[in-house]
């Protein structure tokens, strides 16, 4: 194993939304190259409680890339360096000892800071919630293999549905668009038999509801891709664009 | 430790043929009629796959529902993670399932401790889980025809897993996640995240509400409903590391378990074979790699102890491929506790691989050997990835390393045939119950439950407990909510003012290794005597020693863990006291006195073929032990051999 890290870490620290936040410079030694980068936020943490100071504030949960709980800026990437990678999988062996590492916030008027490196990311739910699903009761769905889907449509409709919801699209756009996580979902559906009967009436609400939160527009920088850790493409935006004319066309139907 | 006591539990389950029992138990359930069901609100906890199809189904139905997470949405419940997939009786591949043969594997993987009738329920069920999920749009794999594609795992011979890449799990959550979404836009789910369970409301010996705290402003609420449906996941962070999300937690159960609902089976615990090894002191959780991996992956270890060479430079007359040897038939897939233990077997008598010695070797030279790298690629391609984020190994060129780790709970809230717990209007759907997998529970079926309970059980169930009882309207006024919200909230504010020297993570930390130590893969009577006494002690260091900065009035992560761990301090102490009264070996459950000679697990159907329901009696009182025995009638008892 190779020697450990002492790094310096600049921290956002925000109590709550009401209240300014401001940079706190944090010295942290011993760490360990195979350490994830949450361990090692877990290790300032533990020190700052036996102190009796507060500790860092951030989401997390599964810790191993799926749930999406996990972001935070990392000398100004969303997730840090590694590509396709969420925060918690990032490990410290990619650093060298004597860095100084910048920790923020998802910055978006559309996500909120909650504390610290925490924000609220509830207007995703309300955009599922305006059409991201197909609506069919339990009990009534054909079987299963009455559904043809070419493998290639079933491979391309997961591509877009692997998305983790995480923001890191939105945190690394300079307009703050939310276009590479709606057309995610747009795409996975439309793609898929199962949701055609609704795909004119699911991307024109989805968009209205992506707008009405706060979301910029999007002017193909593309580094909504280079930050998605979960590897969805650009061209779902593009597919997104050609289902909302079609729509916008056909009358929404 | 046990009481003798009247048996109170009445496991309801239909006459009649196995098969017949629940077209006999639906015709049975009283129905609520289509205009009355608006008149009732349900309160969910939990947005699991259990907990979010539970709310969209029983939201479809009309019934007014309210759906609780504690994390920032509900799309980040730990069904997330699931990867392998999920099982179905459809028998496409032609190769010999049936319904029948889901139910049998399903017992006796389960090793002979679950209910008969609802695994036959479960696998009856299975086929229109993926119906469902198909048609709300649920990417599964695919055959170049279109059709649905179908792999083996672990445990079984035929191929009836359905899976969508690695991420299965996701996939199906996601699904649950939009039907629920599309429930909350019809304005029948109201969904509220970021708000824990800290208590249930009793009134009149029925569940009535529940008390939450607001993880945001750390505000204590009260919600009153007509039912309480539990969807909150296992107990396996009980051990600290675990492949649970850190978030995983047993303490909804526990404060119910508190309030009259019996805790069954606490002791069957699932440890999975194929997790990355721990790689040193601060590693907070641990992570799975789907056992699909043994679908094409060798598992072995060096002949000679110690052995110093690097992988590639073993050659194969030096390696023992120890699933292999011991298990010709099934080998590398042989179910989960078999395989965990075999693999403890060989890192104690030395012959470990890696830093620690605390790992196997999990090769796939061959498979890449056979079909090219790029059929690897696809099959377990974002596994590949993550091991290697992991570990900086690619093991496309070295065998990855693996340790079992604890993944999954059995145990859970004892419940009935219609998964209502001994609390009426108390209903417990997934990995919260007791039901479905006995001692060991086989790849790919946690999804499947959680789904059957939420989309196609509770549906028909939650009708009679509403059409049958005279429920009297409640609201938070009722004096039974604000005395629960006043314990709720005294008990935050106590741990909050304790200011000790004592870390949260560190007693958890504490706790863990000790579970994972002598109540872990296997358990003996006097590492369980001290179990409970190391317990006790870790419990009152935690009362008089714990230190929690800030306040309860704000987001404060670290309160809402001292919580959920001042729990498991509780529950430890059950889950040794129920493994060292089942003095036998049987699935996740491994006693060491009770093995055969060859050191297979040795059952005692004589006096152990039943569930062990613990009924709380008091703080510090040791819980009363209720039995439900397990008759075997479609499928006569016998011992499992996977040779």
């Amino acid at each position: 194993m190779a020697g450990t890290l002492s790094l310096t870490l600049k921290i956002w620290r925000q109590p709550n939304a009401q209240t300014r936040g401001h940079f706190e410079t944090y010295q942290v030694d011993d760490v360990s190259p195979d350490m994830s980068f949450l361990e090692m936020l877990d290790v300032l943490n533990e020190r700052l409680i036996r102190d009796g100071r507060e500790p860092v504030a951030f989401d997390h949960d599964c810790r191993e890339g799926i749930c999406g709980a996990c972001g935070m800026m990392i000398n100004g990437q969303a997730h840090g360096p590694d590509a396709e990678t969420t925060t918690c999988q990032l490990h410290m062996r990619r650093f060298r000892s004597g860095d100084t590492i910048v920790i923020e916030p998802w910055r978006a008027k559309a996500f909120p800071v909650v504390r610290d490196l925490v924000v609220d990311r509830s207007a995703f739910d309300r955009i599922m919630t305006a059409g991201g699903y197909i609506s069919v009761n339990t009990g009534s769905a054909p079987e299963a293999n009455s559904i043809l889907v070419p493998k290639d449509e079933s491979e391309l409709a997961m591509n877009a549905a692997a998305c983790i919801g995480c923001g890191a699209c939105v945190a690394a756009c300079k307009n703050a668009s939310a276009m590479l996580f709606v057309s995610a979902k747009v795409s996975h559906l439309a793609l898929l038999p199962q949701g055609d009967p609704e795909r004119r009436r699911r991307v024109v609400s989805m968009i209205a509801q992506m707008d009405q939160e706060g979301f910029g527009g999007c002017t193909v920088t593309e580094e909504c891709e280079a930050a998605c850790p979960a590897g969805i493409s650009v061209s779902n935006i593009a597919r997104l664009n050609r289902e909302y004319l079609k729509s916008a066309l056909g009358g929404g139907k | 430790m046990i009481q003798a006591s009247g048996n109170r539990l009445d496991s309801n389950i239909p006459d009649g043929p196995v098969a017949e029992k629940w077209d006999r138990r639906r015709f049975e359930l009283k129905l609520v009629n289509a205009a009355n069901k608006r008149k009732y609100t349900i309160i969910v906890v939990g947005t699991g796959l259990a907990g979010a199809s539970a709310a969209a189904s029983l939201g479809e139905l009309g019934y007014n529902v309210l759906s609780f997470c504690l994390q920032d949405s509900p799309r980040r419940a730990h069904s997330i993670a699931a990867q392998g997939g999920i099982n179905a009786a459809k028998n496409y591949p032609n190769d010999g399932d049936s319904i029948w043969r889901l139910f049998y594997d399903t017992v006796k993987g389960g090793d002979f401790r679950s209910r008969e009738a609802n695994v036959y329920r479960l696998a009856q069920i299975s086929n229109l889980i993926i119906d469902h999920c198909v048609a709300l749009g649920v990417p599964f794999a695919r055959e170049y025809g279109g059709t649905l594609a179908n792999r083996s795992f672990g445990g079984a011979q035929v191929s009836r897993t359905f899976y969508a890449r690695g991420q299965t799990g996701q996939q199906l959550l996601l699904g649950a996640y939009g039907a629920m979404l599309r429930q909350v836009s019809a304005g029948k789910v109201k969904q509220i995240p970021r708000k824990e369970m800290l208590d249930l409301v009793v009134i009149d010996g029925v569940a009535r509400g529940i008390v939450t705290r607001d993880l945001v402003t750390g505000k204590f609420e009260a919600f009153a409903g007509d039912a309480v449906v539990l969807c909150t996941g296992g107990y396996g962070n009980v051990f600290y590391l675990s492949t649970n999300a850190k978030s995983c937690n047993v303490t909804a159960s526990w404060r119910c378990h508190k309030r009259g609902a019996y805790f069954a089976n606490p002791c069957f615990t699932q440890i999975h074979p194929t997790c990355i090894p721990a790689s040193g002191t601060h590693q907070s959780k641990l992570t799975l790699m789907s056992e699909s991996l043994r679908n094409d992956g060798r598992v072995w270890v060096p002949k000679q102890q110690h052995d110093p060479r690097p992988p590639h430079e073993i050659p194969d007359a030096d390696r023992d491929y120890f699933l292999e040897r011991r298990y010709p038939t099934f080998g590398n897939l042989v179910p989960r506790d078999v395989a965990s233990r075999a693999v403890k077997e060989r890192c104690d008598a030395g012959f470990g691989v890696g830093s620690t010695g605390y790992a196997v070797y999990l090769d796939f030279r061959e498979a890449i050997a056979r079909d090219g790298v790029d059929t690897i690629r696809d099959k377990y391609g974002n596994l590949f990835q993550m091991y290697d984020k992991i570990t900086a190994e690619d093991p496309y060129k070295t065998p990855m390393r693996i340790y079992p780790a604890i993944h999954y709970t059995m145990g859970g809230l004892w419940v009935n045939y219609d998964l209502e717990s001994t609390i009426p209007g108390l209903f417990v759907l997934g990995e919260a119950n007791f039901s479905d997998h006995g001692a060991n529970r086989l790849g790919a079926s946690a999804l499947m439950q959680g789904l059957a309970d939420g989309y196609f059980i509770i549906p028909y169930t939650m009708g009679q407990h509403l059409a049958t009882r005279k429920l009297a309207k409640v609201s938070t006024d009722h004096p039974a909510f604000a005395q629960t919200l006043a314990d709720a909230k005294a008990r935050v504010e106590q741990i909050a003012s304790i200011n000790g020297r004592r870390t949260v993570d560190s007693i958890h930390r504490e706790l863990g290794k000790e579970m994972w130590n002598r109540c872990g893969m296997s358990r003996d009577e006097a590492g369980l005597k001290a179990t409970i006494e190391r317990v006790r002690q870790l419990r009152e260091e935690f009362w008089h020693d714990v230190k929690v900065p800030g306040t309860g009035e704000s987001f404060n992560q670290n309160l809402e863990h001292a919580g959920r761990v001042a729990d498991f301090l509780e529950f430890a102490e059950l889950l040794a006291a129920d493994a060292l009264h089942r003095k036998e070996s049987c699935g996740g459950h491994f006693r060491e006195e009770y093995q055969t000679p060859d050191h297979e697990a040795l059952r005692d159907d004589e006096n152990f073929c039943y569930v062990a329901a613990w009924e709380f009696q008091g703080a510090d009182k040791p819980e009363a032990l209720h039995k439900e025995p397990l008759a075997f009638e479609a499928i006569p008892l016998a011992s499992r051999s996977y040779k």
